[in-house]
């Protein structure tokens, strides 16, 4: 292959990871390192460093528009950012010590409960509008808009979320992902923030996490440019359309069209690492 | 200042990072097609990286000498730098707020961010 057709091929899987990893909140990576190392035949530590990069542009890129429609909360997203960016560091090292069929093998699986969580799991919970002690205690409530109306919401089971959120983050530094669907999860359902208020904050959170394994990416060299190059502009561009289109989109068609995706994936990168073809 | 309008500043601000990295990376990516466009490539194993493209100090290095690779990274450490750079903007604006909690929040963030990158120098 030429270095004009895999950058060109690189760069429109990388739109459409984009794309959807905005749409999800869970970042252009779980699309992009499957979609490298399988479709591709890209090395499986060369597709981590380039989709390391890419979660950071999907966040980074789509944080302006995320916080004037006023769904993202900062301070949520800061206080679980502790639990996270020691996870990733934690995660990042262990990268080094296991085999890439078991890093594979892991992906798929992280991918499989992702898509089963999305596409069979509860239906939109009631918005918790008070306020227990931890939440008061760190000021974790707000209001998002409903309809253009502000409707108030709490948080719970702190303790919990923050737990999971050490898991996400350690996931993250491994598979190089911002592991978006953790988090997603760990405030959507163990939290039982708001779903739209759960998939920005976690877009604001994937960056911050991203950037806490990137040394350890950069200085092992499995950022390389020639890789990273059109999946960085093609995950930027597709994450600027996907946000667009987030503001407008049904929360339920959301998670079939992320559950369907990720399960596909899932399948091919757990047989892949099992035959070592990974 | 608000939280609202704290959140939309740095919002901006992100957003001209990247859009600044992506220009960086972008004409690096140019410069890297036209020369070499009709090379054949082949990422199936892992081959450790030169140290000029894996040191912050090595990127700078040889971006200043206009290579395109070097170019490309040097654009890739602006975008790795910009959740590092909203953290760093959210201590001030919490701080400017008089919000001791949450400054030292993010000042904790921004700590083990720090000691992260210590790693590529």
């Amino acid at each position: 292959m030429t270095v004009l057709v895999f950058s060109l091929t690189v760069w429109a899987i990388s739109t459409v990871a984009g794309f959807l990893g905005a749409l999800t909140g869970l970042g252009g990576g779980v699309i992009v390192v499957p979609a490298l190392a399988l479709a591709m035949g890209v090395d499986i530590k060369y597709a981590i460093g380039a989709s390391l990069v890419s979660v950071i542009a999907t966040s980074s890129g789509a944080a302006a528009a995320y916080v004037k429609e006023g769904f993202s909360n900062i301070r949520i997203g800061l206080f679980l950012e502790i639990a996270t960016t020691i996870g990733a560091i934690a995660g990042a090292y262990l990268a080094a010590r296991i085999s890439t069929h078991a890093i594979a093998i892991i992906f798929g699986l992280v991918l499989v409960y992702s898509a089963l969580i999305s596409v069979f799991g509860e239906h939109e919970h009631e918005t918790i509008s008070d306020c227990d002690a931890l939440c008061r205690r760190f000021r974790l409530g707000s209001s998002y808009p409903v309809n253009g109306v502000p409707q108030k919401y709490g948080v719970k089971n702190l303790p919990t979320g923050f737990s999971l959120m050490f898991g996400a983050g350690a996931l993250s530094g491994l598979l190089g992902i911002g592991s978006g669907a953790v988090k997603v999860i760990a405030m959507d359902r163990a939290m039982k923030i708001p779903f739209k208020v759960s998939t920005t904050t976690s877009n604001f959170m994937i960056g911050v996490t991203a950037a806490a394994s990137a040394g350890v990416y950069l200085s092992r060299g499995y950022i390389d440019p020639r890789v990273a190059m059109p999946v960085m502009l093609g995950v930027l561009g597709g994450a600027i359309v996907g946000t667009k289109v987030l503001v407008h989109a049904r929360v339920r068609t959301l998670r079939l069209v992320f559950g369907v995706v990720i399960l596909l994936l899932a399948a091919e990168m757990i047989f892949s690492g099992i035959t070592g073809k990974v | 200042m608000d939280d609202r309008r704290l959140e939309i500043l740095i919002g901006n601000l992100l957003r001209a990072g990247v859009l600044l990295a992506a220009a960086v990376v972008f004409a690096g990516g140019v410069f890297y097609l036209a020369q070499n466009h009709a090379a054949k490539v082949d990422f199936h194993s892992f081959t450790e990286e030169s140290a000029s493209l894996r040191t912050v100090g090595g990127i700078f290095r040889s971006a200043a000498h206009l290579r395109s690779r070097g170019l490309i990274q040097l654009g890739l450490l602006l975008l790795i730098a910009t959740p590092v750079a909203r953290v760093a903007f959210a201590v001030i604006g919490f701080h400017l707020e008089r919000d001791r909690l949450y400054t030292v929040v993010s000042l904790i963030v921004l700590a083990v961010l720090t000691i992260s990158l210590l790693h590529a120098t």
